[in-house]
């Protein structure tokens, strides 16, 4: 059997040391009435014929090449450097727990700190936590947060929020008796606004107005946003917002069909208390060496118990590590970049497709960066046309709002080269 | 031996190359306005691929890790993670898939899905498994909301969870998440749950017990058939907390023990890597009443054709975006279909077993406080060498480090002082459990002998012991760097 290290001599050696005579005797405290003879599963597989088996499975889907897909929806195909998965896939740390003793455990941790101080200086805020499942659960921590911070149970959602990380924050808000509501102004008993920037959509909103109507009522902003886009945008700790969440998944990860991406939060020092999950801080030891901790634990599960700020224990420390490989080898520099062209790609795309007879840009006095709607004709068929061609095209939103009924979003980043965007006009034809 | 910050090593301006933007298109700056633009840049490190390298081979090298350590982490099961499953999800046909794709076009991995939930109701005996909480935490959670939107459904106002006394953090932590009220149930002095404090607290306002089984002393809970009868003659369920379901699988299953929920770990289980923390899977098997409250979607086959069901009325909605962890997923069905129901029988019995030896070869050097034999992980006591010799359970733990050992969990559960708890795994031989066993002598000995060298370690790591209180005081220190303490500054002065 693969992965079990025991040979039949070492059991029975074994089970003398402990002087029992057959494994029976250690499983008495379980009442017979309980014990199964087996379990109804096949029994296990060669290495090559799970991998038969797997690879099949993988098969019987179909992946579209990188520069065809024009999908986004919070899910985006970027370029990976390839340092990302060497680093990622080095056991040690792919295969260390969580780092709890901390002198064998300070690769992790420095890498954590690193990650920590990389979302801080992105989102221009003071401090930022160990990474959280993704960018859906981001926005509702932060939503507890702020229920716990204002003691208010109302957060207000500005504009389009993705669907599903709306679907996401009714889910956490229903078991904290947080009311979430759409749109509307904020008053004395909201707890925090939270909105998205760019929007789901991939338009820009009026954050500083947002932030600034939220903390006129005594109310917290929370800016859910786009990491890529931080090179070209202000960002939140600039325009005023306390808390800044968002998914890391364009970082370097994979689409994987929707996970394990990474998700992040960072807010201000007066807020640092009420952070869920995992912190590092930096130390030393006697000698003055410095070294890195989890810290402020007194706020976590294991400690705090019923008392404590999340319920977080696992996070996403490895992909967060991927996406610290990814920001370090972009640099500022290379980061701009990578706004940009999408940004130059997906206006030329924005403007040939508005030009194409039947199509029109959904909202054409707002601004976006690398991703817009467009109200286009007949949306489901051309997504079976574009499929046959190759292409992976626009996003229907109209599944989540029944208000944007034809309109796709289209997105576009470096990967999508110009030819690319020829095929894609031509397919439409 | 340290290494120092990615933002210390950086040098300025030596962009990576990238492919040109052109010029054709707009640049930001033509179309948006100057207040949307960022004015000063991140500051963030930049390092050429070599540098990039070095720097994170440094890093990796200052870490213990499961393919390089024994890590007798007790309550993580942290066996060996196979390498096939990493081929597995790093397969362009799963790793390639976009989460809005068509149905028709992913009928591979929702069959994946599929078969992987099929074979987690087979291990643990419920009728149906949603794969979407992300870690075991959430797992829990999820099937909190689930039991809330279940009392809710029946018109009950059942406001209490029961947790005992030896669970671990996150069961209070997720009941309280969820909206309950927290009551704690005591241990008996046979380490399992007191059935008389259960009878006091259980009432018509109980939601819910959430249980552990083996418990965190590594024990079965032996009268786990007259809890369940008591639990649900109140009209509560049961929920099952899944961190230990390595002690027995293919021995008995948790659904037919009377659990109502229960909530597995990937990563510790089915051998998804712990990845310094993360990610995970935690997905959530049910019984039939609550399964019309499982979140939404759902992977349903119809006609031999996989799809995704999202029109769930009872539902508690999306507990998380997209499908959950889906390259966690992929991992643990790699590992299953692998070891398949023998061998996945087989690593349970040899779990308990390696468990019970070690058991055994350090029984004379700590204190035992509950009889065995125990399952899949036992929980010793160094309250003796404390009480005699001041050598603490975090001693003994920084002592392992200098062994080449990872350290046990320690000082959990909380209701034995001085707790060193162990958990070997089937992935563990002989062997090594030998030379484990052979190190605590050791260091008890040494612990007589000389108690001044374990409070000194570790001594062989690339720190010595870290000042974790004063780090929690020193907010500042990583607030963007701008302490003024040279130890801990890494931005260079300006």
């Amino acid at each position: 059997m693969p992965y079990l290290v025991h040979s039949p001599e070492d059991r029975t050696a074994m089970l003398e040391r402990i002087g029992a005579r057959t494994m029976d005797d250690l499983l008495v405290d379980i009442p017979r009435s309980l014990r199964i003879d087996a379990l109804d599963l096949p029994d296990g597989l060669s290495e090559l014929e799970t991998m038969a088996e797997i690879t099949a499975m993988a098969a019987r889907n179909r992946v579209f090449a990188d520069r065809l897909t024009f999908r986004g929806g919070g899910v985006y195909r970027r370029f990976i450097p390839a340092a990302v998965a060497a680093v990622t896939s080095k056991p040690e740390f792919y295969t260390a727990y969580t780092p709890y003793q901390a002198e064998a455990s300070q690769g992790t941790l420095q890498a954590i700190f690193e990650w920590q101080t990389l979302i801080a200086e992105l989102t221009a805020l003071d401090v930022s936590n160990a990474s959280l499942y993704d960018g859906a659960t981001a926005v509702a921590e932060a939503a507890m947060m702020a229920f716990v911070h204002t003691g208010r149970d109302e957060v207000i959602v500005s504009g389009y929020l993705h669907p599903e990380y709306m679907q996401v924050l009714r889910a956490f808000g229903a078991g904290r008796g947080i009311k979430v509501r759409k749109g509307g102004e904020p008053t004395k008993k909201t707890a925090a606004v939270i909105f998205q920037q760019p929007d789901f959509l991939g338009l820009l909103v009026d954050a500083r107005s947002l932030t600034d109507a939220a903390h006129a009522e005594g109310a917290l902003a929370i800016a859910c946003v786009d990491p890529i886009s931080l090179a070209l945008l202000a960002p939140p700790g600039e325009y005023g917002a306390d808390i800044a969440v968002g998914e890391g998944q364009q970082l370097g990860l994979s689409p994987s069909y929707g996970g394990p991406h990474v998700g992040f939060i960072a807010c201000t020092r007066e807020l640092v208390r009420r952070l869920p999950g995992r912190l590092v801080g930096a130390s030393h030891d006697a000698e003055g060496r410095r070294g890195f901790v989890l810290a402020l634990a007194a706020r976590e599960q294991h400690i705090r118990r019923e008392k404590a700020t999340s319920n977080i224990c696992t996070n996403h420390s490895l992909c967060a590590l991927a996406a610290s490989v990814y920001l370090t080898y972009m640099g500022p520099e290379g980061l701009r970049q990578v706004a940009e062209t999408g940004f130059r790609r997906a206006h030329m795309l924005a403007e040939r497709l508005a030009a194409l007879p039947g199509w029109e840009m959904a909202f054409p006095e707002r601004q976006f960066l690398n991703e817009f709607p467009v109200r286009a004709p007949k949306g489901p068929s051309l997504a079976r046309k574009l499929a046959r061609k190759g292409i992976l095209g626009g996003l229907d939103v109209s599944r989540w709002f029944r208000e944007l009924k034809g309109v796709l979003t289209f997105t576009c980043t470096e990967v999508n080269d110009e030819r690319a965007l020829d095929e894609l006009l031509a397919a439409i034809g | 031996m340290t290494e120092p910050l990615s933002f210390e090593l950086s040098r300025p301006a030596m962009p990576p190359r990238l492919p040109s933007a052109g010029q054709t298109g707009p640049a930001p700056a033509d179309l948006l306005p100057a207040a949307a633009l960022r004015t000063r840049p991140p500051a963030l490190p930049r390092l050429s691929e070599p540098e990039i390298m070095r720097h994170y081979s440094r890093l990796a090298s200052l870490n213990y890790s499961i393919s390089e350590n024994f890590y007798p982490l007790g309550s993580c099961t942290m066996k060996y993670n196979p390498v096939a499953n990493e081929v597995a999800a790093a397969l362009p046909g799963f790793a390639g898939l976009h989460p809005y794709q068509d149905e028709d076009s992913v009928q591979g991995a929702l069959e994946l899905m599929w078969r992987l939930e099929q074979a987690l109701c087979a291990v643990v005996g419920v009728e149906r498994v949603t794969l979407q909480p992300a870690a075991g935490a959430h797992g829990e959670w999820t099937a909190l909301r689930m039991i809330a939107a279940y009392h809710d459904s029946r018109k009950e106002n059942r406001t209490e969870v029961l947790v005992p006394d030896s669970a671990h953090g996150t069961n209070p932590a997720s009941a309280a998440l969820s909206g309950f009220h927290v009551v704690e149930v005591r241990s008996g002095p046979d380490g399992r749950i007191s059935l008389g404090d259960l009878e006091s607290k259980l009432g018509p306002k109980t939601a819910a017990l959430m249980l552990t089984n083996p418990n965190t002393l590594g024990l079965f809970e032996r009268e786990i058939l007259d809890i369940a009868e008591m639990v649900h003659a109140t009209g509560a369920l049961l929920y099952y907390d899944g961190a230990n379901l390595n002690a027995f699988m293919g021995i008995c299953r948790p659904g037919d023990m009377g659990f109502d929920a229960v909530h597995m770990n990937l990563h510790k289980t089915f051998t998804t890597p712990h990845g310094g923390g993360g990610p995970g899977a935690g997905p959530v098997g049910v019984k039939a009443d609550l399964v019309p409250f499982l979140p939404s979607p759902t992977v349903e086959r119809v006609d031999g054709h996989f799809k995704l069901d999202h029109r769930r009325p009872q539902s508690i909605g999306r507990v998380r975006s997209f499908y959950g962890n889906f390259g966690m997923l992929v991992r643990a069905y790699t590992y299953i279909l692998a070891m398949g129901g023998d061998g996945l029988s087989q690593a349970s019995q040899d779990a308990v077993l390696s468990a019970n030896y070690l058991r055994k070869l350090v029984e004379d050097d700590l204190e035992m406080p509950h009889e065995g034999p125990c399952m899949h992980e036992f929980v010793a006591s160094a309250g003796r060498l404390n009480h005699e010799h001041g050598v603490r359970a975090l001693d003994l733990a920084k002592g392992l480090l200098d062994r080449h050992f990872y350290a046990p969990t320690v000082y959990f559960p909380l209701v034995v002082p001085e707790a060193v708890m162990v958990e070997p795994t089937e992935t563990e031989s002989k062997a090594t459990l030998d030379s484990f066993g052979a190190a605590i002598k050791e260091l008890v000995a040494e612990a007589k002998t000389n108690p001044q060298a374990l409070h000194d370690a570790p001594r062989t790591m690339p720190v010595g012991r870290l000042d974790e209180v004063g780090a929690a005081r020193r907010i500042n220190a990583w607030l963007q760097g701008q302490s003024d303490d040279p130890v801990l500054r890494w931005k260079a002065p300006e």
